[in-house]
């Protein structure tokens, strides 16, 4: 099963004909292994991943050190379901370290990043503080390097 | 007046050198420049770039100055590794101070061990198809080649009796290549011990050549030295370039009774000195941190192993089930073709390009070898392709 995740990870795009030779499995086992994974939320979705650097209006991406009040009962996980929520937020994760919950954000203009720390994320109640790094240059993202060679082969096309 | 002048015939080339045949594959390299579009199974090499944690200890080692010769065995720490590493994987006990030296390759290691087992005259079997560095390194050194067949209904395994049927006076040393390249093939432990058999009631040394040892599909690895009796017959050879996917660093190791390996570094300190410094300290790096690259390529492998024989099955063409290294020694009896025909005309009608058996020796003919150390898609493609081919030229 995991060879299958394996094979999707690394091409979303490969047909399930494909894994099933790939793996030795029959295609039936595949592709009902897939389904049932999708429905299990293993498998969250597929999408392109696009190097919006290379778009004309490229996107701006902040990285918000969020420090919050833990709540009774719930702890963090009410306030993080709340960031959560906002399509803005393109990543959030609870952390260890000096502060409590780092969000991603991902926006046309810094003003839009700042419209929603200022007027979405700060004014939440359990929010004690924020601090607001703005990325500079993307260097690899998701396993993809984005900056610099990415290591393609140059081999030889026929050797002993 | 000066009296007339007859020169002496002028011969540049050795009658030695001159008597190496033409390489199989040098003429591909031209004609696939010439083309556009080519998706290469002709390749010999992983196609991932080597591991980046091996990469950065080689760029660490130069920045600290290791730029120097070593030692003519190679790097005690690296030698102390490879012996750790064979105890742990064969069971099997080297002395790293006098019976493992790092060698420039298998390639090189290849070399010194023949110019160490024989002497001229000396009868060399080998199975084969045979990889094409062995006939001209033991014609080289003086050795007399002899090829045991194998065939693909007996998965191009060495058969004990075709060994032992030609045997003679002057037998001396036995290649094994298991893993084989050109034809994936795989010993199993039954038939490798009995081929050991044959060697020791026959006074023979073995050379055995495990380069592509870790890559091996669902089988156990036969390792030569393991089977009764052979580890004071037989000088192992390993290296860096197929599991670590290391080929261009050029590195690799032999390990055996310390007389043989004294005199393959005799032979050694002369021709190369030492093993290239920055290349032992990244194979150091690959023994110690990179199992789990190890492990991921190999399921690559693995899986593209099995897209390309499905793939052959339903073009209806025949190989032997590849357990090992990464080609597939493929039967082209159905087109009526010789081998070296077939690989031109495949790559001038469909660009695609193999290795024509022929390349591999005699028993080679008849056969193509593919390499699926390429891209799934680029699997499909060339299987598309060369199934347009066949229903051209399938007789």
């Amino acid at each position: 099963m995991e060879d299958i995740f394996r094979i999707l990870e690394k091409d979303a795009r490969t047909p399930p004909e494909r894994i099933a030779q790939m793996t030795g499995r029959s295609v039936e086992e595949v592709r009902a292994t897939i389904k049932k994974a999708e429905e299990d939320r293993i498998i969250l979705g597929y999408r392109a991943k696009v190097n919006w650097d290379k778009v004309a209006q490229g996107r701006i991406l902040a990285l918000i050190e969020v420090r919050v009040t833990p709540q009774r009962e719930v702890g963090f996980d009410a306030v993080a379901a709340r960031i959560a929520r906002y399509p803005e937020v393109h990543s959030l994760y609870l952390i260890s370290g000096d502060y409590d919950l780092a969000v991603q954000v991902e926006g046309d203009s810094i003003y839009e990043i700042s419209d929603f720390v200022s007027n979405k994320l700060a004014i939440i109640d359990a929010v004690q503080g924020t601090v607001t790094h703005f990325l500079l240059k993307r260097f690899k993202e998701d396993g993809f390097i984005i900056q610099g060679e990415d290591g393609s082969s140059k081999r030889l096309p026929i050797a002993p | 007046m000066s009296a007339s002048r007859t020169p002496r015939t002028h011969q540049l080339v050795s009658q030695r050198a001159a008597a190496i045949p033409p390489s199989g594959i040098r003429k591909f390299f031209d004609l696939i420049a010439a083309t556009e579009g080519v998706i290469s199974l002709g390749v010999g090499e992983p196609d991932f770039v080597t591991p980046w944690h091996i990469r950065e200890a080689a760029i660490y080692a130069t920045e600290r100055g290791h730029t120097h010769y070593t030692s003519n065995y190679g790097l005690l720490e690296l030698r102390r590794e490879v012996a750790r590493h064979l105890e742990q994987r064969y069971g099997l006990r080297y002395d790293p101070a006098t019976e493992v030296l790092i060698t420039t390759g298998v390639s090189e290691g290849f070399d010194l061990a023949v110019r160490a087992l024989i002497d001229p005259g000396d009868e060399v079997l080998c199975p084969e198809p045979w990889y094409v560095a062995y006939f001209p390194c033991v014609h080289l050194a003086g050795g007399a080649f002899v090829p045991v067949p194998t065939n693909m209904e007996e998965g191009f395994r060495v058969q004990p009796e075709a060994v032992q049927a030609r045997i003679t006076e002057r037998s001396r040393l036995l290649i094994l290549n298991y893993p084989n390249n050109p034809t994936g093939a795989v010993m199993d432990r039954e038939t490798m011990g009995r081929v050991a058999e044959v060697a020791i009631d026959n006074g023979l040394t073995v050379l055995s050549d495990e380069i592509y040892d870790r890559l091996v599909y669902g089988v156990e690895h036969v390792c030569v030295p393991t089977l009764p009796g052979m580890r004071e017959r037989s000088v192992l050879l390993g290296g860096f370039s197929k599991a670590y996917a290391m080929t261009g660093w050029r590195i690799g190791y032999a390990a055996g009774p310390a007389p043989v390996i004294e005199a393959m570094m005799k032979v050694h300190q002369y021709v190369m000195l030492s093993a290239p410094t920055i290349a032992q300290e990244a194979a150091l790096e690959a023994l110690r941190r990179g199992e789990a690259a190890v492990q991921e390529m190999l399921e690559a492998y693995d899986q593209r192993r099995r897209l390309t024989l499905s793939g052959l099955r339903s073009l209806g063409l025949a190989c032997a089930e590849p357990q090992g290294a990464f080609y597939v020694f493929l039967s082209i009896a159905g087109s009526g073709l010789s081998s070296q025909t077939f690989a031109e005309q495949l790559l001038r009608e469909e660009k695609v390009a193999v290795v024509p058996g022929s390349a591999f020796g005699a028993s080679g003919e008849g056969f193509v070898r593919c390499c699926y150390a390429v891209s799934a898609q680029e699997i499909e493609e060339a299987l598309e392709r060369m199934g347009r081919f066949l229903a051209r030229h399938r007789q």
